[in-house]
């Protein structure tokens, strides 16, 4: 049997919807109610109605036990035909990452035609689970068989078992809040907190310089009357962001820098991204804005304090950059996820560092540094917002017009998520 | 939309009731449905012209019962008076008259149309008397007409005939059920230009058509009737409306394009989508407007600008990008409004930017037919939308029932019907004109 030969996978437009803070504008959306929302503005967009979609992959962080089907039940709730597969995919906040990424191979493959990949979260409608102690009784109460035996087990139930067990950003393995962690990397690589307020007053100004010029017309619609990130604030300044206080690492004390103005807030909301081979595209008059060219996962053991939970896409960077011929320079814009901005910042001073360079990457020589005016231009999650899942989505589909509108070039994208993980890809313009 | 009076007073018990007090008992309208006939009964043509034969063809052609003569003895569907020939208003009496006892053997939802000549300054005073007098013998009619009947006229003017494609389009449109709410109007014939459909079912077939303010509303409404005569629909409202915006597509298989119409660029961004989207750009409807009502010495900048920026301003940048692009045969149609015509207390601004709709549309048809296009606009009175729901009840009653011939508002899709008819072909020679659907409601006349 022949091979087939490796073709590019295109990417065709993308859809979100308006990012919210956590218990506002979508309070009472779940994410299956967000996703349809994000996947019918797509198909809106693309005239996709009655189409059957290759696969529709995606996925939500905090997700209920019983969206075990999330994506599939999405796609059957939208205009799309009831015959495109779907399924979840859930790598903490790289997932809508890591699912348009194995998308655009299966295209490459020539085993999908057509894809939509992204993701969603909510925290406004988080799953809460009983306490692990009222669980094992429920789970005896079903298997007893007799009266006696369902008495027995319910008798044991005690007030204190009622108590609702909340999720939490935590990671299982050190209990410190992601916040937490991050902050130990910002202090560990001397990230200022004027720099990281920098970073935030850049992010909120570039967001809203881009809604201002219509950037976003063809990239969000509107859910549940937002038609705009309610986490923007057009009008921040270095003097508001100076007065916060520290929310993160407070048992460093004056050396916490981390506040809620540089880290990105809880968020819900949801995008979604078509992909296509070139074929395809061409068959239905779609436009191609960019070739998704690979992506690279990354991974770091920060539970024993190797490296800080975050910085795993420094090192999957340095691997992507070795195995398509590039150097970190060789870019016209860097989208790197601001989950907070120490990570960006930190992440930007590693790729500087010789010693890391040459410990860590096994590199001879220091990535070095970037242009910082082609990093986050249309502003990043510190301004959008953050629903996990969706954050991957969020950024190839806005990063992938910017190439398009400039005609040339290509882009570095880079998501940090956790478990200690992380996925950075590579896209290239199309014209 | 229900209307709860109109209920009432068509059903059971309270019809009687309704009867009984004399109350004012609004009829249903005979809308347009793909399996329902052109008329619900024969078509009675009066009158003579020298191509009344190939007329009487081409309504056989669409399954209907033609009759030359009124017997009396069956109910009609429709009557048809071929008045393009008098020249005199003594010659009036005959058909007239014949037509007055035709009439009380029409079903509910018929239809009367009459072909006349325009009255033209150069015209023997006898000649522009009789043509002028069918004018007010026609709109008198339609005030007389029940049970949601209807009297249009197609005037034709020189060089065309009552074969003509744009003259057969018009008496299609006001036979079938897409002119439930054009009542006591007329149409001109201007020009021999038109293609008649191959199927008036699927008037729009292969066309692209482009809708402003499509979320809601008219917009939505005009989107779904383009939709359904077989146009590929874009349908364009601002980004904040995205989310009903996409609503509409998916249901009628648009493309959504959000868009400001006030931006310097809306004309190019529709061309672009289009056309790359779609392979042509065929149809622009204008539909997008808003009101800011206030009494003139109340206005603020604010109300007034707004109103003009996208009510009419918009559509003249864009229409000069369609014109400077010379998109072969683009059909522009423009949501004039009957305030435009008559004037509203409290839409000084709204009346500026609908009338200017109407001079523009009027100075606008030759520079359209230029590259084998055209240009025309809808005049909708009383429309029962969201907007309008939110005038007191009472006001809206009256508004709805006490004003127009129909005794009703009308609703969306009898505008989109106008709209979807105007876009089409079989319109193209009548090329510069403001038809009113507005249930000949008194206002404006």
């Amino acid at each position: 049997m022949s091979q087939p030969a490796v073709r590019n996978a295109v990417i065709i437009g993308g859809n979100r919807i308006p990012f919210a803070r956590s218990n506002t504008a979508y309070v009472n959306a779940s994410n299956q109610d967000m996703f349809t929302a994000a996947l019918e503005g797509l198909v809106a967009r693309f005239g996709l109605q009655g189409q059957r979609i290759g696969a529709v992959s995606g996925g939500a962080v905090l997700k209920h036990s019983k969206d075990f089907n999330l994506i599939r039940e999405c796609v059957l709730g939208s205009s799309l035909d009831a015959a495109t597969p779907a399924y979840d995919v859930q790598m903490a906040c790289a997932t809508g990452m890591e699912a348009i990424g194995s998308l655009a191979n299966k295209i490459k493959l020539g085993q999908l035609e057509s894809a939509i990949g992204g993701g969603v979260d909510t925290t406004s409608d988080a799953p809460i689970a009983v306490s692990e102690a009222l669980r094992g009784i429920l789970l005896e109460l079903s298997r007893a068989r007799t009266t006696k035996a369902k008495l027995a087990a319910l008798a044991k139930i005690r007030p204190a078992h009622l108590a609702p067990s909340a999720p939490g950003t935590g990671e299982p393995r050190t209990g410190l809040s992601m916040g937490d962690h991050q902050a130990i990397t910002t202090k560990a690589w001397g990230i200022t907190r004027q720099a990281q307020d920098e970073l935030a007053l850049a992010s909120h100004k570039n967001l809203a310089a881009a809604y201002d010029r219509g950037f976003f017309n063809d990239l969000i619609t509107p859910f549940n009357g937002l038609s705009k990130d309610n986490n923007l604030r057009a009008d921040s300044t270095m003097e508001k962001l100076g007065k916060l206080k520290p929310a993160f690492g407070k048992n460093l004390g004056d050396a916490a820098t981390m506040t809620a103005g540089n880290s990105t807030p809880l968020t819900d909301g949801a995008s979604a991204v078509l992909l296509g081979s070139e074929e395809y595209a061409k068959d239905n008059d779609l436009p191609m804005l960019a070739n998704f060219v690979d992506f690279e996962a990354g991974a770091v053991d920060f539970v024993h304090g190797a490296e800080g939970l975050l910085m795993a896409p420094a090192y999957a960077t340095a691997r992507l950059l070795k195995r398509n011929n590039l150097s970190l320079q060789d870019f016209d814009f860097y989208e790197i996820h601001e989950a907070f901005a120490g990570t960006v910042l930190a992440t930007l001073k590693a790729w500087e560092d010789e010693e890391f360079c040459r410990e860590k990457l096994g590199l001879d020589a220091p990535l070095g540094a970037i242009d910082r005016s082609k990093l986050n231009v249309n502003g990043s999650s510190l301004a959008a917002g953050h629903p996990f899942a969706a954050t991957g989505g969020r950024i190839i589909a806005s990063t992938a017009k910017m190439l398009h509108e400039k005609g040339s070039g290509r882009a570095l994208i880079s998501v940090c998520a956790a478990g200690g993980q992380g996925v950075v890809a590579i896209l290239e313009a199309r014209n | 939309m229900a209307d709860k009076y109109m209920e009432l007073v068509n059903t059971g018990f309270t019809k009687k009731l309704a009867k009984l007090l004399g109350l004012p008992r609004p009829p249903r309208l005979r809308r347009y449905g793909a399996d329902t006939p052109l008329l619900p009964g024969p078509v009675l043509v009066l009158g003579q012209s020298p191509k009344a034969q190939q007329l009487s063809d081409t309504l056989i052609s669409w399954d209907l019962d033609v009759r030359r003569h009124d017997a009396g003895d069956t109910k009609l569907g429709g009557i048809i008076l071929l008045l393009d020939e008098l020249t005199h208003p003594e010659q009036l009496s005959p058909l007239m008259l014949a037509a007055g006892k035709a009439l009380r053997n029409l079903v509910p939802g018929a239809r009367v149309v009459s072909f006349s000549r325009q009255a033209l300054d150069s015209d023997k005073p006898a000649v522009a008397a009789v043509r002028q007098g069918i004018d007010g013998a026609i709109r008198s009619l339609g005030r007389e007409m029940r049970g949601g009947a209807t009297a249009n006229g197609i005037v034709l003017q020189e060089g065309t005939e009552i074969t003509s494609p744009s003259a057969i389009g018009a008496l299609n449109f006001f036979l079938s059920g897409r002119s439930a709410y054009v009542d006591g109007q007329f149409l001109t014939v201007k020009t021999t230009d038109g293609e008649l459909p191959e199927d008036f079912h699927k008037p729009l077939a292969g066309k692209v058509a482009v809708v402003t303010g499509a979320a809601r509303g008219i917009g939505a409404a005009i989107s779904r009737t383009l939709a359904r005569d077989g146009a590929q629909v874009v349908v364009v409202d601002m980004p904040q409306a995205g989310e009903s915006l996409a609503a509409v597509a998916n249901e009628i298989g648009a493309t959504t394009l959000q868009l400001d119409v006030t931006a310097k660029d809306a004309g190019q961004q529709i061309i672009d989508h289009a056309i790359k989207r779609h392979g042509s750009l065929d149809i622009v409807v204008h539909n997008a407007g808003i009101t800011r009502d206030k009494l003139l010495a109340n206005m603020d900048e604010t109300r007034w600008d707004s109103v003009i920026a996208v009510n009419i301003a918009s559509q003249l940048r864009m229409n000069e990008i369609f014109l400077a692009a010379k998109l072969p045969g683009l059909r522009i149609v423009s949501l004039a409004s009957t305030s435009g015509i008559a004037g509203n207390r409290g839409q000084t601004n709204y009346a500026a930017s609908k009338g200017g709709v109407i001079g523009m549309v009027h100075s606008s048809a030759k520079l359209f037919a230029a590259a084998g296009g055209s240009i025309a606009a809808v005049a909708p009175g009383f429309i029962e939308t969201e907007m309008t729901a939110k005038i007191p009840l009472g006001t809206r009653t009256v508004a709805r029932m006490v004003l127009p011939s129909l005794m009703q508002g009308g609703l969306p899709e009898d505008v989109a019907e106008a709209i979807a008819f105007l876009s089409s072909d079989a319109a193209a020679g009548l090329n510069g004109q403001v038809l009113r659907v507005c249930g000949q409601s008194l206002v404006g006349a």
